[in-house]
Parts: C-alpha cells; structure tokens; sequence
C-alpha cells in the first residue's frame, strides 16, 4: 500500500494573526509555523499503517521553499520521503489540481489529508482531490482499518458517529479520533538525523487554474470587556441573559 | 439563471441550517436579479420551506439515499443544478455541508468559497467575506469562476421570514453505482439530545469540575436551557466526557447564541473553536482565567455553588 499525506505549513495555534500590505497579506513576521494539527493526526495513523501493514508513506506539501522545515518534520516523524510541489498555495482548487499530478505520479491508492487546514480553514483540498481523481472520499474521518482493499472508517456525524465501509483507493480526511492524541510523536534525535537523509523531492507544478482568491483580510471588532455579575446576584445575570442579549 | 440552494434534512425533517442557506439564497438570488430554486432529498414536509422565500422547491425522492451519502447527494446537486442553469449554488457548512460541496464544486467546475459568514458584498466580482484562522479573522474572497458554489457558515446570517407562496416540482435523479461506494452500515446517534451543531445554547465544562461524577448539573442545566452538552479538551482526553463533546480546535465547533464555559480556563485553543458564538458566559473561580477576556458575562466564583443556584432561579425564570 502506497499512502501519500497531505501535509499544510500553518501558524501555530497560539499565533498573533495580523495582516500587512493593507490587509492583503498574512504577517508571518514572529510566527512559528507547524504541521497542521489536522494532517498530523492523519499522518500518525499512516505511520501505524507503515509499521503494523508494510504501507509506504511519503509527505506532499504545495508551498514554496519555506514549508521545507514543516515537511522536515513529518519526515522525523517517520514518513519515507516527501515531496514538495513548488508553487504558492491559492486555494482549494489549486492544490488540488497540483495533488492529482502528484497522486498520478506516485501511484498511490491511499491519500491521507487532514479535515481542514487552521490557517484558511476551507476543508476543500480532500473532497476536490478525490472528486478530481474519481477516488472514493470520507470527510471528517475519526477512525480507520484496512484489510486488502476493503476499507472500514467510522466519521463523525451531528450528535454521534456513522460507520462506513469502502475500498481504495480512496481520500481520507482525519481527524482527532483516527489516532488520539496521545498517540502524536515528537520527533526524537535518531528521527531528526535520518530526517536530513531522506529524499525531498521539488517538482514543478503543472498550469495552475485557481477559482478564488483573497481580496484581503479582516479582524473581528475588538471584544468589549465582560460584565462582571456577582455570584450572589443570579436575578441580575438572568435579566442580562434574558433582556440586554436576548438569547434566554 | 437561477440561485440553487440544497437544503438539507435528516429522516425527513429540515435541518435547522436549511432555513437558514434558503433565508440567505433569497437574498442572493434578490442581489443578482434571479429566481431561487431549493432542492431538498427525501423531505417530507417542503411547503415548511415557503415561509422563507423558496418560491420553487425541487424534490428528490429516492430510495438509494434514505441516509446522507455525499457523493450521491453531490451528483444529485449536480444534475438539478444543470437542469436549472444554476449559476450559484448554496450549502450550509455543517459536517455534511462541508462533506457535499468540494464534489459539487468540481463537478459543476465551479469555484467555492466555504464558512461563509454574510450575504456577498458584492456580486461583479462576487465577492463573499469567510471565516479565516480559527475565527480570528475574515477573508474578502473572491470567486472568479462562471458558476460558484457557497457554503454558509451556522448561525452567520440567520433564519429569516420571507413567505411567498411556492411550487413543488419533482425531481428524478439518476445514481449510478459509482455513486454508492461508500456504504454506510451503522449510525450511531445519542438519542433524545440536542446536538451541539443544533443547539441555540451549548453548556460546557471544563477540569474546573474535578470528575465525571459531577456533570449532573451540568446535564440538568442543559435541560432547563434546552441546551446541548460539551466539555473541553483535558475532560475528554481524561475519558470524563465523550469524545463527541470536546469543542475547540481539534473538537467540534461552536457556533451557539449562547456558550457557557463552566470551570474552562480558556486556553487559546479551546477559544478558537467557540468564537463564532454570539454571547459568552463564563463561570470560573479563577478571575484571572484567560476566558474573562473573550466573554461578554462572567461569574468569579465556584460552579458548585452558582450552577445550582443559576439552575434554580432558570426554572423560576422559565415558569413565569
């Protein structure tokens, strides 16, 4: 089994979102960038597959030449090698164009992304990919078992979860769930030398066709500070629920 | 031309968020001088949808998708879209929403913008504003394709009346085999609950509450509120809670009218799940807890002592 992780280069949880070039750019100046959270419980499940079912996994990102540390990363978790497609991500559409030359290429029958990325939080690039490839697709996925190519997954739903069956190759977009987070590794020294050593292959991308594109950016209107109620006076927060909110 | 709107129902019955994607299609359909049209799948009761403008309802009724499969609903999308001319098309951004509309969009070769949070700014170009980092910010997007596909995110726009009185047509969609691949075999829902993607009120609990053994108050004031239940990350990464609780950025979100945080701190990360909410209340003992900052009300005090008492006074509130 040959599985390919999709993995985005995103600003850590707790960065300062602040935008430059008149609100048309993201401020990348003091920001620590990671794995998406997403892709990295994703890429943990490839692993299991890796070390229990003799899979392959390498490591995809669209980005420029600034990812490579992020992709560096997924390969000292444990990924084979990785490839990176040398263009600037414009949206969904894009990357997803780029993944299916990638996917074609490479001749995998599992892709691996995560639910959405933190950063555009669009959840776009694994339903377009596996629509574009004709590969079967499950969103939202929070477990997974594979048995030749029959597939068992189990997505979250409203208010519960829904088993699924299906066979590859297919496009999966996890969640936490499809490993737990205890189940994350850190990258430990040993990983990080062999890491240096394993192939990151650049390819040039293919005519890119976007159908979107950010104008600019905006901040939401700066939070008032909070009304403070005393614990002993619950009549008065109840009169505030009710007739200043109005959502009681 | 047309504005296409799905909206989406469960064992018959309209999703909360179908009224709102069709109250927001009339309007766009308004913006760009065009007819709406609402397409529901295995609905039963489409004239409820009337009331919110849809003029021209088409239903799909076919045994094959007596449950949610995405592939066979964005084929089905697909096909009505052609035969409409749709030149928009608009979901809800729920977990299905979100599942359904890359397909769409591929299929109708359209652009998509998703988590839409207000009617587009403008139409020439069409121009959408979206959630961006986790709600910390907005992105002004622009959809250049000819057809284009819009998700809306929950609770952004809201439901709004709009009645006229509207036709039902039916609609038979072909799905292929190929549609059907992913089969689904068991769904499994904790019944009798509101879901937190429906709910108008979300109680949530946090350590602050020292073990599962005390969520008894916690239940009972989602009770009195109508209010569905969540938790926090480190309550159902210590088995306290269900993991289909956990809200915040690796949980679910939350987009309520009213989040209460009971016992929460407010790590960055658990914030960023339940921003897009409209009202905070947080309940802490510490004054100093991050969560004070992000919250429109607070109460600093001990939840085993204001719970109980907030939940008293509810009834009385609720009775009168």
């Amino acid at each position: 089994m040959k599985i390919l992780v999709c993995i985005s280069h995103v600003p850590d949880t707790t960065s300062k979102i602040n935008f430059t070039e008149n609100d048309t750019k993201f401020d990348i100046n003091g920001v620590q960038f990671v794995i998406n959270p997403y892709d990295e419980f994703s890429l943990t499940r490839a692993m299991w597959f890796k070390e229990n079912q003799g899979a392959s996994v390498t490591v995809v990102n669209v980005g420029n030449a600034s990812t490579e540390p992020t992709l560096r990363k997924a390969l000292a978790i444990g990924a084979d090698d990785a490839v990176r497609v040398n263009m600037e991500a414009i949206d969904g559409l894009s990357v997803a164009k780029q993944l299916v030359e990638v996917v074609k290429n490479g001749g995998y029958d599992l892709v691996l992304a995560g639910r959405e990325s933190i950063d555009y939080n669009g959840g776009m690039v694994p339903g377009m990919l596996a629509s574009l490839l004709d590969f079967n697709f499950v969103n939202g996925c929070v477990g997974m078992e594979i048995e030749g190519s029959s597939v068992k997954l189990t997505r979250e739903i409203d208010g519960g979860n829904e088993s699924l069956s299906t066979t590859l190759p297919l496009v999966v977009a996890g969640q936490k769930g499809i490993v737990e987070e205890k189940d994350l590794r850190i990258p430990n020294m040993r990983g990080i030398m062999m890491a240096r050593k394993k192939p990151l292959n650049v390819v040039e991308p293919v005519a890119d066709e976007s159908a979107t594109s950010i104008e600019s950016f905006s901040k939401p209107a700066p939070k008032g500070t909070v009304k403070l109620v005393d614990a002993d006076n619950i009549d008065e927060l109840i009169n505030l629920l009710h007739n200043e909110a109005k959502v009681i | 031309m047309s504005v296409l709107v799905f909206a989406d129902s469960a064992e018959g019955k309209f999703k909360k968020s179908a009224f709102e994607v069709v109250s927001y299609g009339k309007k766009v359909a308004e913006q760009l001088g065009s007819n709406l049209v609402v397409l529901t799948i295995n609905a039963s009761k489409n004239e409820d949808l009337y009331v919110y403008g849809a003029e021209k309802v088409i239903s799909v009724s076919n045994d094959a998708v007596q449950t949610f499969n995405a592939k066979a609903y964005a084929s089905i999308i697909k096909q009505v879209a052609d035969a409409q001319g749709s030149s928009v098309v608009i979901l809800d951004s729920s977990i299905d929403g979100l599942f359904v509309a890359p397909m769409v969009a591929v299929a109708l070769n359209a652009g998509y913008a998703s988590n839409v949070v207000a009617l587009p700014s403008a139409t020439s170009p069409f121009t959408v504003k979206r959630k961006a980092f986790s709600s910390k910010a907005f992105s002004n997007t622009v959809i250049s394709s000819d057809k284009k596909v819009i998700g809306v995110s929950k609770n952004a726009y809201g439901i709004h009346e709009n009645a006229v009185s509207g036709t039902i047509e039916t609609f038979d969609a072909v799905i292929s085999e190929a549609d059907l691949r992913i089969k689904s075999e068991k769904n499994e829902k904790f019944s009798g609950k509101v879901t937190i993607a429906d709910a108008d009120i979300v109680v949530s609990a946090g350590r602050g509450l020292k073990g599962p053994e005390n969520w008894g108050m916690i239940e009972e004031l989602a009770d009195v509120l109508g209010a569905a239940t969540a938790c926090s990350k480190p309550v159902s990464d210590l088995g306290w809670r269900p993991h289909g609780e956990h809200v915040g950025q690796t949980g679910k979100p939350v987009a309520s009218n009213l989040y209460i945080a009971i016992g929460i701190s407010g790590a960055i990360q658990h914030l960023a799940g339940i921003n897009a909410s409209k009202v905070k209340l947080v309940i802490n003992t510490d004054p100093e807890a991050p969560f004070f900052k992000a919250a429109d009300y607070g109460i600093v005090g001990d939840a085993f002592e204001v719970v109980p008492k907030l939940i008293e006074k509810l009834k009385a509130f609720k009775q009168a």
